[in-house]
């Protein structure tokens, strides 16, 4: 279908915007690679009275390293992100996780920022970010703020975001010596949202984890963490047993939802697959 | 409230301006303003891949942009793709291959297959169906368009034909 009418603005600096939010409060919807924003106006799920597209904002997209904490711009693209020897090196989580965002057409124009402000529970970086202890900063006319990636996702489709705020740039912790990343997901098809997926970081020393974060996608209305199977592992060595121990847990972390094709115990049972997978995949 | 906005864009290297109703999808302007009706509309939400065009050199749905994201940016379909010859050597192909029926997601599966080829040599078949995957066919059940990209990406290339 086509959308229904809208007004359009391409600001040229973040001033500009704010100043059009501020205008246009909720009837304005922010554009950056429109991936899930277009389709949802092509289906007019949304119709927005203005759409506000940052795509000419300076200084909103690139990746780099500062200190320990790699630094991604809101706008860059899941594609850069997929290509990025930095990301690789420095937050390999990121670098399994990106080629299974939908496809490469897609992932040549989404964003970080759109899908971390969309908060579709069945996105890969929300989980990533939250399992990867990231912050979000948030800029609008008063300044920057920053905001933990665990404290962002605060319901379906919902963030921490406010009124006139947008994401400028995501702050990661550089990967430390030891330290494991996991991204996994169970799907019909190549591309399709994760039936359940599972974003997995532990620090290794000889077989023992520690550190660990297991973060789901697809089974909840956030990103939920698995902190009864976080805690089963946790200084545990990563053998049959530990696993055991996990996958108990994951029926009392999780209350998945069914959706039209997968049932709710179905989807408990394929997270218990996954943490099995997540730990081999830490250790090997 | 529905001005119209004025876009730059390069058209399979011709530039031109036009004034654009916001809503307009790339691919409606593309087809509708331009007459370049080689890339075609099929799902309209980013799912089929029949409107894939190639934006500053990355290939995107034209059904999840709006032409007036386009100002300032290159546009290449696959008319301006088929007369450079770039896509010569996949086309006859395809051809060979018998690697369409009807046709529809032809457009599309040419310039992703395109996009593999450049940055993806050495792929795999597996690697091949994955690229691919986000672009439909309902007619040959993909193992012709399969053969035919690799076929291409098998085949010793020389200098200038591609």
């Amino acid at each position: 279908m086509k959308p229904s009418a809208f007004a359009y603005a391409r600001p040229r600096a973040l001033e500009e915007a704010f100043a059009l939010l501020d205008k246009h409060g909720e009837n304005a919807k922010l554009l950056a690679g429109g991936q899930s924003l277009l389709a949802s106006l092509n289906m007019r799920l949304a119709a927005p009275e203005i759409l506000v597209d940052i795509g000419a904002i300076p200084g909103l997209d690139g990746i780099a390293v500062r200190g320990q904490t790699l630094v991604i711009g809101a706008r860059t693209t899941h594609r850069a992100i997929e290509r990025s020897e930095a990301v690789a090196k420095h937050a390999p989580l990121l670098a399994q996780a990106a080629p299974h965002i939908a496809h490469v057409a897609i992932r040549n124009a989404g964003t970080l920022g759109g899908s971390l402000a969309m908060a579709d529970p069945a996105a890969e970086w929300p989980a990533c970010c939250v399992a990867l202890q990231a912050t979000i900063v948030v800029t609008s006319k008063k300044g920057e703020r920053r905001v933990a990636a665990t404290d962002f996702f605060k319901d379906l489709y919902t963030t921490a975001l406010g009124a006139g705020e947008l994401i400028t740039a995501v702050e990661i912790p550089c990967v430390e010596k030891g330290e494991r990343h996991a991204f996994l997901e169970l799907v019909r098809r190549r591309g399709d949202y994760a039936i359940v997926g599972l974003a997995a970081r532990a620090r290794l020393k000889g077989k023992t984890l520690s550190g660990v974060q297991l973060v789901y996608l697809g089974v909840g209305v956030t990103p939920v963490q698995a902190k009864g199977a976080m805690a089963a592992l946790e200084g545990k060595t990563a053998d049959d047993a530990a696993i055991r121990a996990a996958q108990d847990a994951i029926a009392r972390d999780l209350e998945p939802n069914a959706d039209i094709y997968t049932s709710a115990e179905a989807k408990r049972h394929l997270a218990r697959v996954l943490v099995a997978r997540a730990v081999a995949a830490l250790v090997g | 409230m529905e001005d119209r906005v004025e876009a730059t864009i390069t058209v399979n290297g011709t530039r031109l301006t036009r004034r654009i109703e916001p809503r307009m999808h790339l691919i409606d302007f593309l087809r509708e303003e331009l007459g370049l009706t080689g890339s075609h509309v099929s799902c309209e939400h980013g799912v089929c891949g029949a409107c894939t065009v190639r934006v500053d050199g990355e290939i995107r749905r034209g059904c999840l942009m709006l032409a007036v994201q386009a100002d300032g940016k290159t546009v290449d379909t696959v008319e301006g793709l088929s007369d450079s010859g770039e896509l010569a050597v996949l086309q006859q192909a395809f051809h060979e291959r018998n690697a369409l029926q009807c046709g529809y997601c032809t457009p599309g599966m040419l310039l992703t297959a395109q996009a593999l080829i450049k940055e993806h040599p050495e792929a795999t078949r597996e690697e091949i169906r994955e690229f691919m995957s986000g672009n439909l066919c309902r007619c040959t059940g993909y193992q012709a368009i399969i053969d035919a990209i690799e076929t291409v990406l098998r085949t010793p290339r020389t200098e200038g034909v591609r």
